[in-house]
């Protein structure tokens, strides 16, 4: 089927297209518009059962091209149409190169740089939390959606206690995700527990989502000896095999090449699961980047990557970053299939994520998704922020475009969540974090021995012999090492 | 292009994507041209080291990677007042230079600079205490470590030669092998790894030079063979005590 495919998507995507511009009020404008759009009514091959919910006008994404109206604009139409007319003369101008045959004009034109308008995000709540109306997505049980609201609340006050933690010189190092509440937490809610997660490392939600306790939180932060990282790394470096979360590592989108080749595993041993992957918007211009997306493409290989785009690598705006609109743009420069999401909006991603994985699992083909959010807070416990970037703009996210108070609005005006939950929750949590933290503390830290350990699966005869070395060295001198590390 | 670029690396932990560059491309561009184009205006700056709490990505010393590299130089400033006057001449310098500053010092040192332009000479190494009895190698914060051990062992009737390398590729080998003719014996200590070191290479080199004049076996003391690791950094560490034994176990040799 996928051979199909390759030959005649371009007659088979034409033919879709004139059937829709009958169809949709302004149908036209919003296929060209996002590839995402176009690409959600095409998403296999031939019209099977399987697709045929994809196929079908009334489906997911009716609904989508209605909330995305207000981007409408003809002229980024008129320029990608032109792009394309050629196919209906395939036949009589096309010419052969490696890579397939090619039709050709002797009218000279460059793709422009940009569209004249930019992919519009889509979103299902506004920013107060009311349903967009007509909107479709993907429904969200009661208990679900408690859930998701709960944890969001959770991971918002675990960041503010760990930081002030971290002020307090208990902790050396904090990052948060303050205004990417959502991101993780229903980007999680929507995927299964097989599915595997490679962080960047602003994602603790999924973690949190997939039943990482406080108290496991606490003690990686802490470097105790519950920490299944053993001490090794700084805080906020979390790993779970169990709850199939890869070990955070500090360098910027290593992880990527890395998701490609799982997500191929995964497809050689013909798994119902998938990957995903998360970057943030800095990361895309790393090599890695480029690797792993061209890699899952070629390979087919079942894996979501996600990108925050938070607006901020650090010190670095966005406008500084790249000159393409955003990410979303980059993802059919590899083929991939994108969507761009307001990543603020908890349903949003909910909805766009689990679209997503049906897609990858059951097409076997990499997803990029782009979220649009802001980093609320430094970027780290190492950074001062307000340095760069102008205090109001952190108030203005913080207060008026919180993805915490807006999904909150949603499951409290459908009734699902109320005042009094909400104050007993936050109590709650609080509570816990404080007595995990506590915990982690007094807890012993990994003994000695685990410095040596793991390097590789046994350890050679070299750090055999400096383990010995060491030992003697701090029998000698048993003040220059930590009392809370047992010899 | 005739125009200079200094660029920096955040942290050397994350100087890798940009190894091809460096080895393949900016060390060979004037070999592989026949001296037709070359790549010296190139100055990579990037803080390396320990600094108490940065794990296995904020902790690195990478300089033996660079060390291999014919066609670029390594430097390494002590202090603040070195760091002025070697980067300056690293900028100048006709050669891509890779400068790793120790972050370990960014807070910690205080010191009188100069205001004023100047260089200080690279593929130098500087002898920075006088001694008789044993030679000390070593470079960046490390030196301040080696110090309070030269000192300690100074009260042990130890008298210690410091020399800080400064330039570790090319590396002032005549400078090292004159103290060692001098004192027979020789330590070298670095955060880095000891398997691979660049205490290797200047311990083959000294045995090579100065084989009769050793009276004990070249000591190095060193970082482990692991990641640098977070709440173990005390142990993973080279530090004063760990010198002091050995600057006494190879001087009783």
């Amino acid at each position: 089927m996928a051979n199909w495919l390759r030959i005649s998507s371009r007659t088979v995507a034409n033919h879709i297209k004139k059937r829709m511009n009958k169809e949709f009020m302004g149908g036209a404008v919003h296929v060209n518009q996002s590839s995402g759009l176009w690409w959600g009514l095409n998403r296999g091959g031939p019209v099977s059962d399987r697709n045929r919910r994809h196929m079908d006008p009334l489906a997911w994404n009716r609904a989508t091209l209605l909330c995305v109206q207000r981007f409408k604009t003809t002229l980024a139409e008129k320029q990608h149409d032109s792009f394309l007319s050629s196919d209906s003369d395939d036949d009589n101008q096309s010419v052969d190169f490696p890579g397939g045959k090619v039709s050709y004009t002797s009218e000279m034109s460059f793709i422009s740089e940009s569209s004249q308008t930019r992919v519009p995000c889509y979103r299902v709540l506004e920013d107060d939390g009311d349903l967009i109306s007509d909107c479709d997505f993907q429904q969200v049980s009661k208990e679900d959606a408690v859930k998701m609201y709960s944890n969001m609340v959770t991971l918002q006050i675990m960041d503010n206690i760990f930081y002030e933690a971290q002020r307090q010189g208990r902790i050396s190092f904090y990052l948060t995700s303050a205004g990417e509440e959502a991101i993780s937490i229903a980007s999680a809610a929507a995927l299964s527990e097989q599915d595997i997660i490679l962080p960047q490392y602003r994602e603790p939600g999924v973690l949190l989502w997939r039943g990482f306790t406080l108290q496991e939180f606490a003690d990686q932060c802490f470097g105790n000896k519950a920490d299944y990282g053993k001490g090794r790394q700084m805080p906020i470096h979390y790993g779970s095999k169990k709850h199939n979360f890869f070990t955070i590592s500090s360098p910027i989108a290593t992880q990527l090449p890395q998701a490609a080749g799982i997500a191929y595993s995964l497809k050689m041993d013909n798994k119902k699961a998938c990957v995903v992957s998360y970057i943030g918007d800095g990361g895309t211009s790393e090599g890695d980047f480029h690797a792993g997306l061209n890699f899952a493409a070629v390979m087919e290989a079942p894996v979501i990557f996600f990108c925050r785009n938070n607006g901020w690598a650090i010190s670095t705006n966005v406008s500084e970053q790249f000159r393409s609109d955003g990410i979303v743009v980059k993802g059919r420069a590899y083929g991939i299939r994108s969507i761009r999401v307001d990543g603020n909006d908890a349903l949003a991603v909910y909805s766009a994520v689990s679209a997503a994985r049906e897609m990858a699992i059951n097409e076997q083909r990499p997803i990029l998704i782009e979220a649009l959010t802001y980093r609320v807070g430094h970027h780290s416990t190492s950074d001062d922020s307000t340095k760069y970037r102008q205090l109001d703009e952190i108030v203005y996210w913080k207060k008026a475009r919180n993805p915490v108070n807006r999904f909150r609005n949603w499951v409290q005006n459908i009734g699902w969540w109320s005042e009094q939950q909400e104050t007993q929750l936050r109590n709650s949590v609080r509570k816990q974090l404080l007595e995990a933290i506590q915990v982690a503390e007094k807890t012993e830290k990994p003994p000695l021995s685990e410095l040596f350990t793991d390097v590789y699966d046994h350890p050679p005869s070299n750090l055999e012999e400096q383990e010995k070395h060491l030992r003697e060295t701090v029998t000698r001198h048993p003040k220059d090492y930590p009392s809370d590390i047992s010899v | 292009m005739g125009n200079r670029a200094i660029a920096e690396i955040q942290f050397a932990d994350y100087i890798y994507p940009a190894f091809d560059q460096i080895v393949n491309e900016a060390a060979k561009f004037r070999y592989r041209s026949g001296n037709q184009f070359n790549c010296g205006g190139l100055t990579i700056r990037a803080p390396y080291g320990a600094v108490g709490h940065g794990g296995h990505y904020h902790s690195q010393s990478p300089e033996a990677f660079f060390c291999h590299v014919p066609g670029i130089k390594v430097v390494i400033p002590r202090s603040p007042r070195q760091a002025k006057g070697l980067l300056l001449s690293c900028i100048r310098d006709p050669n891509p230079v890779v400068f790793f500053e120790p972050k370990w010092l960014y807070r910690l040192a205080v010191e009188e600079v100069p205001e004023h332009d100047y260089m200080l000479p690279l593929s130098e190494a500087e002898v920075i205490r006088q001694g008789s009895d044993i030679t000390l190698v070593g470079w960046g914060a490390q030196l301040s470590v080696m110090e309070q051990a030269c000192n300690e062992a100074e009260k042990d009737g130890i008298s210690c030669e410091l020399i800080d390398l400064k330039t570790l590729l090319p590396w002032d080998k005549e400078t090292v092998e004159a103290s060692v003719r001098k004192t027979g014996r020789v330590l070298i200590s670095h955060e880095a790894p000891v398997t691979g070191g660049f205490g290797a290479e200047i311990s083959a080199s000294i045995v090579e030079r100065c084989f009769l004049r050793l009276e004990a076996p070249v000591a190095r003391v060193c970082g482990l063979d692991t990641p640098f690791p977070l709440v173990f950094e005390p142990f993973y560490m080279p530090t004063k005590n760990k010198i002091l034994d050995a600057i006494k176990a190879t001087v009783n040799y």
